[in-house]
């Protein structure tokens, strides 16, 4: 694995080479690209070519006939999506959207430019599907579909985090992650993937959720969680799995049973429901609320997604509650529904304690715990003492997906200023719909990818590192498992002072519990504020 | 190369057009066949390309949400930037086709050692876009005043708001020293902007530059080789009425400006000026964030192999007994798993 620079010696420079970009090859280096996906891993899923390869290799085994297989599958993508085919012609190259991705303002790499992205699959639809540039090639734009194309391709669709943030300043929407997620899926059909994607889709397909976690062990560790609780505040919580008749299902991203911190954030959520006593049920079948089939193509977004429905039949709940996580949020509010709806055997959620129906989930019969606990706040069921949370100087970053991909900006906002005294926005043009992605979105978050994801994750690094210096923020807060993933390694590399947190972690700090007893940690164990004197009383 | 290609394609559509009425006496042809040929594939091409794009279904609803969503009634909803209705989301498109609203949001970057970002202010290219494509639209109005008779009152007073500083006369129209002035703030960004010059094209310049020969020519027949307007007025009209005449004694400046227009008119649908019919079919801004709510419909849904509760629990039965969670089939009545005794 490649060594990561320091921030010190990390090169950064916005220049252009000499040569045009089509005549500028992609060069694999250590920490640019992320490692193939295993063949295993693709017989799981049923792709395309599986077999052993690496992206450094000159020979990267394709099938004896990729071209054809490329061009067939883009002409019928262009015949399937009016987003890819309009998206192809209207690009009038302002220039507008290039410095707004975040990989070319951490990388310096023209290619990075979302509209180059672009033209990398837009040059050989202008040779394929266009008179003129059949007639006039290189002159107008076009060229041939040759195996360095497939590896540019390669290198910069998995180079992009599907984040948008470039479609919300282009003055006709173009959406650079339609590219990257039809080129991928075009990748797919030649088998070239990135294990970290299909290794966690594989998982997930087979054992329920990305990181394979078997139904025995799922409960384990959530139970583990219920003893930690108890540890903190005396209360014992006795969740429930693949129960029927439950009245609502709980799916969250299995990254937050997996690792720290978003085990904190699970234990939130525990402590939450507890504490209302909400008739749900965990799965141990649907145990995955993220979807990495979303990295792969369309269809192994379904299959993967399928599963959610489908145990909210089988178990009989009215409605399901989703857990904090982006892509996932994404794919619910805009394909779930359209993918394996309708969900006529489930009911408009209504929340059992406020007695709110949400219609805005009228059809998916899916909400966010966010917005479920915000109306928990709004109609003061929760009894909060946001002072536990006052040694946290706070920030609040917005997820990619769930700020452009559907709007969720006020609800945590909402719920973070109930739990906590301490908040401090970044600057406007890097949070809510302008938001940074975190560097590591789309199936990135790999250990191999490290150098890119830390020059990717700057622009958001840069804003904490304005507010740390500013209002002395300590803690960037989230409602994303990859962010919590990922955030503590991109702070760690460029603002060391802040931790990460999900919200629903802060809401377990701050919520008084029925019954509990005094409480003098928070949720890892640390002294809550004023409490640091009792700390070595137990030992 | 895309610049000097360019440059050249529109100065040999101004030599040409000149050689051809003032050296072979192609008055027809350039006035009358050419903007006819054009305005045909104006009309035809753009259809073609429209209905084209229309043909393609929009399997998802994947509008880019630019503010706060449709939530609980006491949440502020950004009903413009993040529309929940058809109603909201054609509001949206006005602002996004009559003020760029996107656009709007534009910001330039700077990088200082640290690293550390900055974000500046950067408003010309949306101001200078604005100009240009409001200005080419009250010149095009103005334009009616050849194709009717009467000339109609909007007409008259768009001109007469334009020429509203009037020196000397002709009276000097403000559209045109804007327009002029945009199209070259235009042509010079793509050059000295390193990002913008680099992604390029030919295609990119060659529209720019035949704007300019366009605007240069039609200021050069109205205030300096002036051409007889009434002349121009019989050419015009008798195109649009389907009897066309070419009255002798018209500057050949007349006829390139012609020449001109007409590629601009032919062009149009082959090229990224579509952009403009483009905006409207863009599934990121002109659909409703309301696919929680309302069920979108995707033509071609078809159904996927997916791994189901009871290959799970087949798969997982044992461990699941035994850690005490729920099953469907108990071990003894469950069949045997392939692959163990």
């Amino acid at each position: 694995m490649a060594k990561v620079p320091k921030p010190s010696e990390l090169k950064l420079e916005h220049k252009f080479p000499e040569t045009g970009w089509m005549d500028t090859p992609a060069v694999f280096s250590p920490g640019n690209f992320s490692y193939p996906g295993k063949a295993k891993n693709l017989k799981v899923l049923g792709l395309a070519n599986p077999r052993e390869w690496s992206p450094t290799d000159d020979d990267w085994k394709l099938p004896s006939d990729w071209k054809k297989i490329l061009l067939e599958g883009l002409r019928e993508r262009l015949d399937k999506y009016r987003s890819l085919k309009v998206f192809m012609d209207i690009c009038v190259r302002c220039g507008a959207c290039a410095d707004k991705c975040h990989f070319y303002l951490g990388s310096g790499d023209p290619k990075n430019m979302p509209v180059l992205r672009a033209e990398l699959l837009r040059s050989v639809y202008r040779k394929e599907f266009s008179l003129a540039g059949k007639l006039m090639g290189k002159m107008v734009g076009a060229r041939d579909l040759t195996e360095d194309v497939v590896k540019e391709w390669f290198m910069y669709f998995f180079q992009c985090t599907e984040c948008r943030r470039c479609s919300l300043f282009c003055p006709y929407g173009i959406d650079t992650a339609e590219f990257t997620i039809i080129g991928r899926e075009l990748l797919n059909l030649i088998g070239c993937n990135i294990d970290w994607v299909v290794g966690p889709a594989a998982n997930c397909y087979q054992t329920g959720n990305h990181l394979g976690i078997q139904p025995h062990a799922f409960k384990d560790m959530l139970e583990f969680f219920v003893d930690e609780i108890e540890a903190v505040n005396g209360i014992r919580i006795e969740p429930s799995f693949n129960r029927k008749g439950a009245e609502v299902l709980f799916v969250t991203p299995s990254g937050d049973v997996f690792a720290d911190p978003g085990t904190y954030t699970l234990m939130g959520y525990l402590m939450l429901f507890h504490e209302i006593g909400l008739d749900y049920t965990w799965s141990t079948y649907a145990s995955e609320g993220g979807n990495f089939g979303f990295f792969t193509s369309h269809e192994m977004m379904k299959r993967l997604n399928s599963k959610m429905y489908a145990e909210a039949k089988r178990l009989g709940v009215k409605y399901i509650i989703g857990g904090e996580c982006g892509h996932m949020w994404r794919v619910v509010n805009q394909y779930m529904d359209t993918v394996n709806g309708p969900a006529d055997f489930l009911e408009v959620p209504v929340s059992p304690i406020t007695g709110t129906r949400f219609d805005n989930a009228a059809s998916t019969k899916m909400i966010h715990i966010v917005e479920f606990t915000a109306d928990l706040i709004r109609n003061g069921k929760l009894k909060l003492d946001a002072s536990r949370n006052d040694n946290h100087i706070v920030t609040y970053h917005d997820s990619c997906n769930t700020a452009r991909g559907m709007g969720f900006l006020d609800e945590p906002r909402y719920v973070l200023n109930s739990v906590c005294n301490n908040f401090h926005e970044m600057p406007p043009n890097t949070i809510r719909e302008q938001t940074f992605c975190c560097g590591s979105g789309s199936g990135l978050n790999n250990d191999e990818f490290m150098e890119m994801r830390m020059r990717g994750g700057l622009p958001r690094a840069n804003a904490v590192r304005h507010v740390h210096d500013k209002f002395g923020v300590n803690t960037l807060s989230c409602i994303c498992a990859i962010d919590r993933a990922v955030l503590p390694t991109l702070m760690n590399y460029w603002v060391p002072d802040v931790s990460v947190y999900g919200l629903h972690e802060l809401v377990g700090n701050a919520m008084v519990m029925e019954g509990e007893t005094e409480r003098t940690t928070d949720l890892r164990g640390e002294p809550l504020p004023g409490m640091e004197d009792n700390e070595n009383e137990d030992i | 190369m895309g610049i000097k290609l360019s440059l050249a394609a529109v100065l040999g559509l101004v030599l040409a057009a000149y050689i051809g009425v003032t050296a072979a006496g192609l008055y027809h042809f350039f006035g009358v066949s050419l903007p006819y040929l054009a305005i045909s594939l104006f009309l035809g091409g753009v259809v073609y390309r429209v209905l084209k794009w229309a043909r393609a279904p929009v399997p998802f609803r994947i509008p880019t949400t630019a503010g706060q969503e449709k939530s609980m009634p006491w949440v502020k909803h950004s009903r413009f930037d993040n529309p929940s209705t058809k109603g909201e989301t054609v509001v949206r498109m006005l602002l996004e086709v009559f003020l760029f609203r996107s656009l709007f949001r534009n910001t330039k970057f700077e990088i200082e050692k640290g690293p550390r970002i900055f974000y500046q202010w950067e408003k010309w290219l949306w101001l200078a876009g604005l100009a240009f494509h409001y200005c080419f639209l009250v010149i095009l109005i103005r334009h009616l005043r050849f194709f009717t008779e009467p000339v109609p009152f909007f007409v008259q007073g768009i001109e007469k708001l334009d020429g509203f500083f009037q020196v000397g006369l002709p009276g000097i129209y403000v559209t045109d020293g804007i327009f002029m002035l945009a199209v070259t703030y235009l042509i010079i960004r793509r050059l000295i902007i390193p990002q913008v010059r680099y992604i390029s094209l030919p295609q990119d310049y060659f529209p720019l530059f035949l704007l300019f020969a366009i605007g240069t020519t039609g200021i050069l027949t109205r205030y300096v080789i002036k051409v007889d307007l009434i002349k121009v007025k019989t050419l015009a009209m008798g195109l649009i009425s389907f009897h066309p005449v070419v009255p002798a004694g018209i500057g050949a400046i007349f006829f390139i400006h012609l020449a001109l227009v007409s590629t601009l008119f032919a062009y149009f649908p082959f090229s990224k000026l579509m952009h403009a019919g483009g905006i409207f079919l863009s599934p990121t801004r002109n659909l409703p964030n309301d696919s929680r709510m309302r069920r979108h419909i995707n033509p071609w849904n078809y159904p996927v192999k997916v791994h189901t509760y009871a290959q799970y629990e087949d798969h997982f039965r044992e461990k699941m007994v035994e850690a005490g969670l729920p099953v469907e089939k108990e071990l003894e009545q469950a069949p045997p798993v392939a692959g163990k005794p």
